[in-house]
């Protein structure tokens, strides 16, 4: 047989220098857009310092002790929205780390049917999409008026009491640390409820086969094996409570005072560049700059912590 | 030998325990649910009774003046949301790509961890610095602002949803797609990411929703106005702070119509959490 088969076609030819070039640019351009963001985390830093930087060589770090917020004689000090924030964010953790923790533990273990756990978790995640200004609203002409018929009878009872030693009028530190607590619900139950659900199932046998009870295997085992991973969770969620702008502006009172009760109105640096940022003017800005460099290094910090416990967890 | 009747054994002190710590959790449970029910309840009772298509047509009603809508908030909002998401959409997609296809693995550790804390920056925040970066130096509010803010806001979520899609998408595609002679580019553009465009799309349409209750960030980039906006370089309504404008007014009418848009903002984010709960089950 000496028929010869026709030539084939090449399959494939070698790239053309262009191709070469659309495929490096892609590459290129896929790193740029990537890189882009490490370096606008950056520029977000940098570029609230530089506007605060007026209000920063005025004040100085004297802004954070300083108990007053004057526009008519330029004086500024942060104090008292620190105070404000740091006493939302206890509120809110107090409340919510309790039932978020109960919930995850409920949720990851075997006591309801999977389709009702399935729904119940879907629930609670939707608290995490109500918009922030919809509890505001909601807040105002609901949990408000519940909270003040609590507090009233809460201040006749205890009112010698520091922190119920006002009569509550409305809006205050207690309603936005509530509404607070509800937001960083779904965060505490969701990551602790991922990091119980991954633990390997031999934990929660070997404890049974050991004879102890399901909640004893919860508490001497399954809590602590998930412990770094329900901390990261808190962190987290404390990170998120710092920054929660809208709620709370609505539910706070905006006062910038220090005031040890619950019931009093106060602010927390979220609210106070809220409320005040859209009517300020020169060095007040500065000023409010700077209160938000303030956050953004607070948030910052508390987000570096929770990303690291909470990636220490993954990788194991 | 007395055996243990069950009996006894119903009674004893970690049998209780156990009883109780499962009421307690519940409780918890319980607690966690209560305050969604109490809001969606009320925000669909307030804001459905004033429903109507004059909400769509008409503009916010100046203090003391009956009817009105909020159709400017609304056009303000999907056009903010919009611009937002044709900045964010294609940065996010592409750094999503370098991270999962092309990035030294130490380097996508890192730039992982870099939108994460984007991730959490506050939007008040992410709001101050649009504000410093673009209203200004353009010397006015903006719809511009409003949508860049925005854009930061979404491109933590558009990144991890489309880099978790894309690691999932398996390996054997892209070396069938090199086999085959296609180049880099020509696999992730033609096969790897149509692979994995439900997933992306379903991250995007959460963030949408997420972006178009946020307040913060537009409260002093977009502002807010009564009338139609005559630009993107002018100041914008958005439902979202029409909602906290008449929330902290005395007039009932304003306070209605906030009830209004937070039940269309609501119905929003859950219409598009079912269906992406939906569409993520089905695979």
């Amino acid at each position: 047989m000496t028929t010869s088969l026709p030539q084939a076609p090449p399959i494939a030819q070698p790239r053309t220098p262009q191709e070469k070039f659309v495929d490096r640019g892609f590459i290129w351009l896929t790193r740029i857009c990537a890189y882009g963001i490490a370096l606008l985390l950056l520029f977000i830093g940098l570029r609230v310092a530089i506007e605060a930087g007026p209000a920063i060589s005025q004040f100085g770090l004297g802004f954070l002790v300083t108990e007053s917020w004057n526009p008519v004689t330029s004086v500024y000090g942060a104090l008292p929205v620190i105070y404000g924030t740091f006493v939302t964010c206890a509120i809110a953790l107090l409340l919510g780390v309790p039932i978020g923790v109960g919930t995850a533990i409920f949720l990851s273990e075997n006591f309801i049917p999977v389709a009702v756990r399935t729904v119940l978790v879907f629930l609670i995640e939707l608290l995490a999409a109500i918009p922030s200004v919809v509890y505001g609203l909601w807040g105002i002409f609901v949990l408000i008026p519940i909270l003040r018929d609590f507090g009233g009878w809460l201040h006749n009872a205890a009112g010698w009491f520091p922190l119920f030693s006002t009569q509550p009028t409305g809006p205050g530190l207690l309603p936005a640390g509530v509404v607070l607590a509800i937001m960083i619900l779904p965060i505490i139950t969701a990551i602790s409820r991922d990091s119980l659900a991954s633990l390997p199932p031999e934990l929660r046998q070997a404890s049974i086969g050991l004879g102890a009870t399901r909640w004893e295997t919860i508490f001497r085992v399954l809590v602590p094996a998930a412990f770094s991973g329900i901390i990261g969770a808190i962190i987290l969620a404390l990170g998120r409570a710092m920054g929660e702008t809208m709620a709370v502006t609505m539910l706070i009172g905006n006062s910038n005072q220090v005031n040890i009760s619950l019931f009093a109105p106060g602010n927390t640096v979220a609210s106070l560049l809220a409320s005040q940022f859209a009517e300020a003017s020169g060095l007040q800005v500065s000023a409010l700059m700077y209160a938000g460099l303030v956050l953004f290094f607070m948030t910052f910090v508390v987000n570096v912590i929770a990303e690291l416990i909470v990636m220490q967890v993954k990788k194991f | 030998m007395t055996a243990v009747s069950a009996f006894d054994k119903k009674f004893t002190s970690r049998t209780l325990f156990s009883w109780v710590m499962t009421f307690l959790t519940g409780l918890c449970v319980v607690m966690a649910v209560v305050p969604l029910i109490a809001v969606l309840a009320y925000v669909i009772w307030q804001g459905g009774s004033r429903f109507s298509l004059a909400l769509f047509t008409k503009l916010p009603p100046p203090p003391m003046v009956p009817g009105g809508g909020f159709a400017n908030a609304i056009v303000g909002t999907i056009t903010m949301v919009g611009m937002a998401v044709a900045i964010s959409l294609p940065i996010g997609i592409g750094a999503a790509v370098f991270l999962s296809e092309f990035a030294p693995k130490w380097v996508a550790r890192w730039i992982r961890f870099a939108t994460n804390i984007l991730n959490g920056v506050p939007s008040i925040i992410v709001g101050v610095f649009a504000y410093a970066a673009l209203v200004v130096p353009l010397k006015t509010y903006s719809a511009f602002a409003g949508a860049a803010a925005l854009a930061v806001l979404m491109l933590p979520t558009i990144i991890r949803t489309t880099d978790e899609a894309l690691l999932i998408v398996p390996q054997d595609i892209r070396w069938a797609s090199v086999g085959l002679g296609a180049s880099g580019y020509w696999t992730t553009l033609r096969v790897i990411l149509p692979a994995a465009a439900p997933a992306i799309i379903t991250g995007t349409t959460l963030a949408v929703a997420r972006a178009a209750g946020e307040t913060a960030p537009l409260i002093f980039t977009a502002l807010f106005t009564q009338f139609w906006s005559q630009s993107l370089l002018a100041p914008t309504a958005s439902l979202a702070v029409l909602i906290y404008n008449f929330a902290i007014v005395p007039f009932k009418n304003q306070q209605e119509l906030a009830w209004a848009a937070s039940f269309l903002l609501v119905i929003l984010v859950l219409i598009t959490s079912i269906i992406s709960r939906l569409a993520t089950r089905r695979r």
